[in-house]
């Protein structure tokens, strides 16, 4: 029983109760698929087709189906990757980072911006395992002995620790949201009618009861798991940017990238999970479960990284003209101002220049505009891992090698086909998945109610807990849910 | 074995709490409370003792950091010693990485998987519960009773204590 302030804004609108909130998430689940969730998986399934069509071409004819040249060896891929692990930062940021610091209005967001955290992983994993151009021995980037084929691994490489870093972030990942998953599983088990969803959905929920054993055990484990993903997080794509940081290629090897990617990356994050979730919200009418005011802070939390981004732009610039390399400085000013000028300028207006118009709050809270902000920062980040990784490459030390690079129609294909993936899994998370987290918002309903048996507010004298005695109905069956203003 | 139990219902897990402290106070054991979430306060009035989870955790990312770095030191250091970047064979600093990854890596799945096995959490077919209600929005007071028992009794504590329903339940293999 926490404090309770009349002064908080209410984390879900509509006055619910509990049984309105499971009915409310639990009968997403077990209606029938609206048309509308059918068109959108249609599109993403046509879009999956490409994917498969595009690995295919790749696996069979090799990495030649790329764009990819002599000078350039990263390109799309690692845009991709990059952009896509990105994204992926949000979800556990959402659920560990905001859990440490008791911010309560998570609970709404959190299962879905979990659920597009693994899912984005996925696609991301993609592009580093085909860029192998035989996939089928990826796990020899595992420490496996010599009979295996190769030496050991070299631990002093940073693609390695993406190996360990990466598979570290999506099992514990999967292995945290599954967690959170299993009360809401046994809610819906408990209220399934048809004989294979109660199957399904008993050994989905593990046999859980909601004890209060259980539930005092998973509280220690949310809060543990919240606590290690929280370095985690921070850790994954900080050693993402040390791929390129550990490097000698003038504009990658900078100090600044991984606090200036982990910033990217949870602003790169935000924007997808307001993309997502204003769809959601929607599609699945939880307007008042995911509210204005949870778009709002979310806008904020990406107006403040997306600033330290644009901090982080501008600090490249000048450590370039400070450091008097000479190739450093080639390297900022070719991005500026070289053929790919496109790029960078398309980056800094959709990174540094948008965010700020969140300033407004107009702007914050208005549901068209932060979904255009949210598209246009999407694009924003992919723009800039495709600035650093191609500018960076395309004009190295040796001007008879510098090159254009321009992607085949397979780079796109897989590009898009991976988007076509993430929706595919997300759309089938929706649908058969509970999207909110239950359990967590039925916790947090009284969170501004002002009302109760132990609580009865403004009276100082009247402090004991005063349920009814004699006709057998609590004090608390006429609690009201309305904000007490 | 089939067991016998008075369930109080509940409405309100704050009428709940009191209930459980009021009930406990009385001299009955409560077998189990069931709640569709968790809710704060009630480990203090069950007396459920602190969960040692967190030592078990701490014990796991140890066994993580010591097998990545015995790994790593093991492989580069002496099985194949191998001068990579002019680094020595045991470059410690950028061991760091793998070693934390790994730390992560065994605290998070040793802790969980012991959560699971210490609550006896694992899939099955068919999940009797004893009242349906207790995951949706019903809090569930669950107490073993026999034929000893006086029901008029122990009804009357927990209506007294703000239960709205009371009722009773035979449950095999619980």
């Amino acid at each position: 029983m926490q404090h309770v302030s009349p002064v908080r804004e209410p984390l879900v609108t509509g006055g619910k109760t509990y049984h309105d909130v499971t009915q409310d998430v639990a009968h997403q689940v077990e209606a029938a698929p609206n048309i509308r969730w059918m068109a959108a998986l249609s599109v993403a399934l046509v879009l999956l087709g490409v994917f498969f069509y595009s690995v295919y071409r790749t696996l069979w004819y090799g990495i030649g189906e790329w764009g990819l040249n002599k000078t350039v060896g990263w390109a799309w891929d690692i845009t991709n990757f990059v952009w896509w692990v990105g994204i992926g930062h949000a979800g556990t940021l959402i659920s560990a980072v905001l859990l440490l610091f008791r911010q309560k209005w998570r609970t709404s967001i959190n299962r879905a911006a979990e659920a597009m955290t693994i899912f984005a992983v996925i696609c991301a994993a993609m592009f580093p395992v085909l860029h192998m151009g035989r996939p089928w021995l990826a796990y020899w980037v595992f420490p496996l002995q010599n009979t295996f084929g190769s030496l050991w691994v070299n631990f002093n490489s940073p693609l390695l620790w993406d190996v360990f870093a990466i598979s570290t972030y999506f099992s514990v990942s999967l292995v945290f949201w599954y967690t959170g998953l299993v009360p809401d599983f046994a809610t819906i088990r408990d209220r399934a009618k048809g004989p294979i969803a109660k199957v399904a959905y008993s050994l989905l929920s593990f046999g859980w009861k909601g004890s209060a054993k259980h539930w005092s055990r998973y509280e220690t484990v949310s809060l543990i798991l919240a606590g290690v993903s929280t370095p985690l997080v921070l850790s994954v794509h900080t050693i993402v940017s040390m791929d390129f940081a550990t490097s000698v290629v003038p504009g990658w090897h900078t100090t600044i990238f991984p606090p200036y990617f982990v910033a990217g990356a949870i602003f790169s994050g935000f924007a997808m999970v307001l993309t997502l979730m204003l769809i959601t919200r929607v599609v699945f009418k939880l307007e008042d479960y995911i509210t204005i005011e949870h778009i709002a802070l979310m806008n904020k939390i990406m107006m403040v990284t997306g600033s330290i981004v644009g901090v982080a732009y501008i600090t490249e610039f000048f450590i370039a003209w400070y450091s008097q390399v000479e190739f450093e400085q080639y390297a900022f000013i070719n991005r500026a101002t070289g053929p790919y000028w496109w790029a960078y300028w398309s980056m800094m207006t959709c990174n540094v220049i948008t965010p700020q118009l969140v300033w407004i709050r107009r702007v914050r809270y208005s549901i068209p505009l932060t979904f255009v902000l949210s598209i246009i920062v999407n694009i924003g980040m992919w723009f800039e891992r495709f600035v650093i990784i191609v500018t960076s490459l395309h004009r190295d030390y040796l001007p008879s090698s510098w090159v254009m690079f321009s992607p085949s129609i397979i780079d796109i294909g897989i590009y898009v086909g991976t988007i076509g993936l993430f929706f595919t899994l997300f759309l089938l998370f929706a649908k058969f998945f509970p999207v909110i987290n239950m359990a967590e918002v039925k916790s947090v309903l009284k969170y501004t109610v002002d009302n109760g048996p132990t609580y009865t507010g403004h009276d100082p004298h009247h402090h004991t807990p005063q349920p009814a005695t004699t006709h057998g109905v609590p004090a608390s069956a006429s609690v009201n849910y309305d904000k007490h203003d | 074995m089939t067991k016998r139990f008075a369930l109080g219902i509940f409405d309100d897990e704050d009428v709940l709490l009191h209930a459980v402290e009021n009930v406990r106070e009385a001299g009955v054991k409560i077998y189990e409370v069931f709640t569709p979430f968790p809710i704060h306060g009630m480990d203090d009035a069950l007396g459920i003792e602190r969960s040692r989870l967190p030592i078990a955790a701490f014990f796991f990312g140890l066994t993580g950091l010591s097998f990545a770095l015995w790994m790593q030191i093991y492989m580069l250091g002496f099985d194949w010693p191998m001068i990579i970047g002019g680094k020595p064979h045991i470059a410690l600093p950028s061991f760091i990485p793998v070693s934390f990854e790994l730390t992560v890596l065994f605290c998070c799945h040793g802790m969980v998987i012991t959560f699971y096995t210490i609550s006896k959490l694992y899939p099955r077919w068919k999940t009797p519960v004893l009242d349906v209600r207790s995951t949706d929005d019903k809090f569930v007071v669950a107490i073993e009773v026999n034929e000893n028992t006086d029901m008029t009794k122990l009804t009357q504590l927990l209506r007294d204590n703000g239960a709205s329903e009371v009722n009773q339940k035979e449950m095999s293999k619980f």
